[in-house]
């Protein structure tokens, strides 16, 4: 690593040190494509765009590791280079979409049910916590099991328990053949087709449902693609519209996702695959085999989440709404006494990003 | 900051490990027996005698007391009495454990979950099985093969291991690379924390908000909760599998060849290599029909439907013919194809054929410096005067070395162990771990001194002390006290200044 990257971490680990002495709340923030994501903070900027580039990629390995503030488009470029891939596909939201950030925020594309989330692929992370103490936690192995998973712990945490420097992340080589078919079926039975499609050995990667259309991913070797087309049936879409289309779910930018505000906020519903269809007022628009439920909806907060809760799942208020209320879904007593140790193990001060993921921290 | 401040900073036990001499046995006793069953709690030597190991053989220890509750009321008892009494608190599953992760404490009680035997529920709909922790690895799959689907993570020890413990250790397999360990493949656990709170980490949605605590408990070790109940993912069974068996005559090439499937984008089902003593052992004792003549042999195994398979095969095959693989053999049956895997499968039973003792170890490193790791084992048979025969999940980067040894000859043990720690220092020198599936338990507590440094262990400490603040679960276990590295003679690197200049180091 460079001189100058290290006086970078140098420089932060101080901001962070004397931030936390006069309790000074900070920031953190890569791109800014996910401002949006969690509640709203305030607080110092510190900005991690200069701490960028890719400090080592084995594709033999798997692995790829790179600085926080790397782009995502600068990463995925090199991997497909190599004709590998982020196989959670995390959403950019915008052109300046960092590592770091897609870390932070946790999220994971349509693949993501096959594949496994983001969370999955964190092999390692190097951080500085809320002491400004550089830390390394996990490897670039796929297997480890030395001391607790605090590598994945930083997914998805907003950068509640430190700021994330460098990641080390597994890669996958893209499939050889991927197909892209299309039915017309309502919202249960597209639950059930889903669900009951999860069961033999299907190569799906990716559904999407949504306004009475179910689209379907295949991806693999040509000979299972080819064979799933084959079972399945349905409506072949052509190779450029798919691509345009998965992109588009990808990065939210389906006419669907950008329907009028007047609409009512965008809430993400995580469930069981197999739930029930919602029964909530307001469009909907399903992905990951039931388990990601994308609803536009007038409804109150506590009706969402209390229907969100009630199937097995849990509700964000992801766009719009009041995003300085609780975003997230309310977290029962004997974790929010874990969750706020946790906190305070990284970031005693509570400096970093408070009040990102929950009010209290 | 001011230094008292820094202080009150510091975790629990982090600088030496807790004092737990003023455990009162009767009086422990007497508490444990008004929350549990007559038969539920044993503490006679020769009923405990039976847990005084886990897997890990060369470390024995009795507990005061073994507890076998039948219900989640009664761990919650147990605990609560073990809270309020401040008695260690050792959790068991099977006891297959190859790290001594449930050697029982000395001063405390030994939770066994082996009752936990039921599988509560098995959706093949949505592919999740709800099972008890006593449940067996492979009974998850018994279970849900009825139903096309199975449980991808399969440790060697599936037969026996249950779930409980396989969540302790994140256990991993020979599929890991294609279908993860068991982190990957758990949806939520829920447990009960040595407070006595019943916790629900996880959930059947694809993820839950705030900290991914799922994470930090897979591999905890019982560090941070007793696990209940379990929540798996459910993989449905590929159709087809077949398995090619390539020899080579060096083992770089074919740790060449491994990475040269990786490259062409390929990710095989299971991908193992075997060295020239390894094969000789398993051969003599299954007789799998394995090549003798080579210095390593490699099974890659795809799976799917019969067309995907034909063509990875295809695939394989051509890169490695590339490769310089000296002989090809793909499996022509499916009795062929679970004899090429017998040999990899009975590695360990094989070493304690043709050797009274051996020891196993569990380094990882990246794929690329496998020859390095093999060459300098090599030197170290020299140098230890002992034999060492090679397995290794190749795909994965997951080295099981064993040592063979007698523990009847003088010196032979203390030579195994060296042997051992030298390669375990040697996985973290050369980018690797010093435990890829197995744990760190108590056997390996002392390498988590070279590949960490004194904040990381610190940090560990604090993060144990969320969940169990007084620090009553699994003392001692997983993460080096300051004072035990000083012991070793690892001190901390990346310390400005050397910390508690109190501790005596040798």
């Amino acid at each position: 690593m460079s001189d100058s990257s290290e006086s970078i971490l140098a420089e932060w680990s101080e901001r962070i040190r004397v931030a936390a002495a006069s309790g000074r709340a900070l920031q953190l923030r890569g791109g800014g494509t996910k401002d949006f994501h969690g509640r709203t903070t305030t607080g110092e900027r510190l900005e991690t765009t200069a701490y960028r580039g890719i400090i080592s990629y084995e594709p033999t390995e798997l692995v790829v590791t790179a600085r926080a503030g790397t782009p995502l488009a600068e990463l995925e470029a090199e991997l497909a280079a190599q004709n590998q891939m982020l196989a959670f596909e995390p959403p950019h939201f915008g052109s300046g979409a960092t590592l770091g950030g897609a870390v932070a925020a946790g999220l994971s594309g349509p693949r993501r049910m096959a594949v496994g989330a983001l969370r999955d692929f964190v092999l390692g992370v190097r951080l500085i916590d809320g002491r400004g103490d550089v830390l390394r936690f996990g490897g670039q192995g796929m297997k480890t099991v030395a001391g607790y998973d605090v590598s994945r712990l930083m997914a998805g945490s907003l950068g509640t328990l430190g700021l994330r420097v460098g990641v080390s992340l597994t890669v996958l080589p893209r499939p050889v053949a991927e197909a892209t078919l299309r039915f017309g079926m309502n919202e249960s039975e597209a639950i059930e087709r889903l669900n009951a499609w999860g069961g033999p050995p299907l190569p799906l990667s990716a559904s999407a449902w949504v306004d009475g259309v179910l689209t379907l991913r295949l991806s693999g070797a040509e000979a299972a693609v080819q064979a799933a087309r084959q079972s399945l049936g349905g409506e072949a879409v052509g190779a450029e519209e798919a691509a345009a289309f998965w992109q588009g779910v990808r990065e939210q930018s389906l006419p669907w996702f950008g329907a009028d505000v007047g609409g009512g906020a965008l809430w993400r519903i995580a469930l069981p695959s197999s739930a029930s269809p919602l029964k909530l007022a307001g469009e909907q628009f399903i992905e990951w085999g039931g388990a990601q439920r994308w609803l536009r909806s007038q409804a109150s907060a506590s009706a969402i989440r209390e229907r969100a809760a009630q199937l097995g799942g849990h509700a964000t208020l992801f766009h719009g709404g009041d995003h300085g209320g609780e975003v997230f879904h309310p977290l029962a007593a004997p974790l929010l006494a874990i969750h706020r140790r946790l906190k305070s193990a990284f970031d005693p001060a509570g400096i970093l990003n408070p009040g990102r993921l929950y009010q209290e921290f | 900051m001011p230094e008292t401040q820094e202080l009150s900073d510091e975790p629990l036990a982090f600088a030496r490990e807790a004092d737990f001499s003023a455990v009162d046995k009767v009086k422990l006793i007497e508490a444990l027996a008004r929350v549990l069953p007559v038969g539920a709690l044993m503490y006679d030597p020769e009923d405990v005698r039976p847990y005084e190991c886990d897997g890990l053989a060369a470390y024995r220890s009795m507990p005061l007391a073994v507890a076998l509750p039948v219900s989640e009321e009664q761990v919650v008892a147990v605990l609560r009495t073990c809270h309020e009494l401040g008695v260690p608190v050792v959790a068991r599953g099977a006891g297959t454990g190859l790290s001594g992760g449930a050697l029982p404490h000395a001063r405390g009680v030994l939770l066994s979950l082996a009752r936990f035997t039921r599988i509560v529920h098995l959706d093949p709909h949505s592919r999740t099985a709800v099972v008890q922790p006593g449940v067996r690895n492979l009974a998850i799959s018994e279970a849900a093969a009825p139903h096309g689907l199975y449980y991808a993570p399969d440790p060697s020890s599936q037969i026996a291991c249950t779930i409980g413990g396989n969540v302790a250790e994140n256990a991993g397999g020979v599929h890991c690379l294609k279908y993860g360990l068991t982190v990957h493949n758990l949806l939520r656990v829920r447990g009960v924390t040595i407070e006595g709170e019943v916790v629900e980490i996880g959930s059947h949605a694809p993820d839950s908000p705030g900290f991914d605590l799922l994470a930090l408990m897979t591999g905890s070790e019982g560090m941070l909760a007793v696990v209940t109940e379990v929540t798996v993912k459910l993989t449905p069974k590929p159709q087809y599998a077949q398995c090619v068996l390539a020899a080579f005559d060096d083992v770089i090439k074919a740790g060449e060849a491994v990475a040269a499937i990786i490259a062409a984008g390929i990710i095989p089902a299971g991908l193992e290599m075997m060295d020239q003593p390894a094969t000789a052992a398993v051969e003599q004792f299954v007789h799998a029909g394995y090549p003798l003549d080579a210095k390593a042999i490699l099974l890659c195994e795809s799976d799917g439907t019969p067309e995907e398979v034909a063509e990875e095969i295809g695939r394989v095959r051509a890169v490695l013919e590339a490769s310089g693989a000296t002989e090809i053999r793909v499996s022509g049956s499916e009795a062929e194809r679970l004899r090429f895997w017998a040999g990899r499968k009975a590695a360990f039973p094989a070493a304690g054929r043709i050797s009274p003792d051996y020891y196993c170890m569990d380094g990882t490193i990246p794929r690329k410096r496998l020859g390095e790791m093999l060459e300098a084992i090599q030197a170290m048979e020299g140098k230890y005067q002992l034999r060492c025969i090679n397995v290794f999940h190749a795909g994965d980067g997951n080295l099981h070395p064993l040592i063979l040894f007698d523990a009847n000859r003088e010196g032979e043990l203390e030579r195994a162990e060296a042997f051992g720690a030298e390669i375990l220092e040697l996985s973290v020198a050369l980018g690797g771990t010093i435990t890829g599936e197995h744990g760190v338990g108590i056997e390996k507590i002392n390498q988590m001194c070279s590949q960490f440094a004194t904040a990381e262990i610190r940090q560990f400490f604090r993060v144990k002390a969320a969940f169990d603040p007084p620090g009553l679960l699994n003392p001692g276990k997983a993460i080096p006290t300051l004072n035990r590295c000083a012991e070793y003679g690892r001190m901390p690197v990346n310390s400005e200044h050397v910390p508690y200049p109190d501790i005596p180091r040798f």
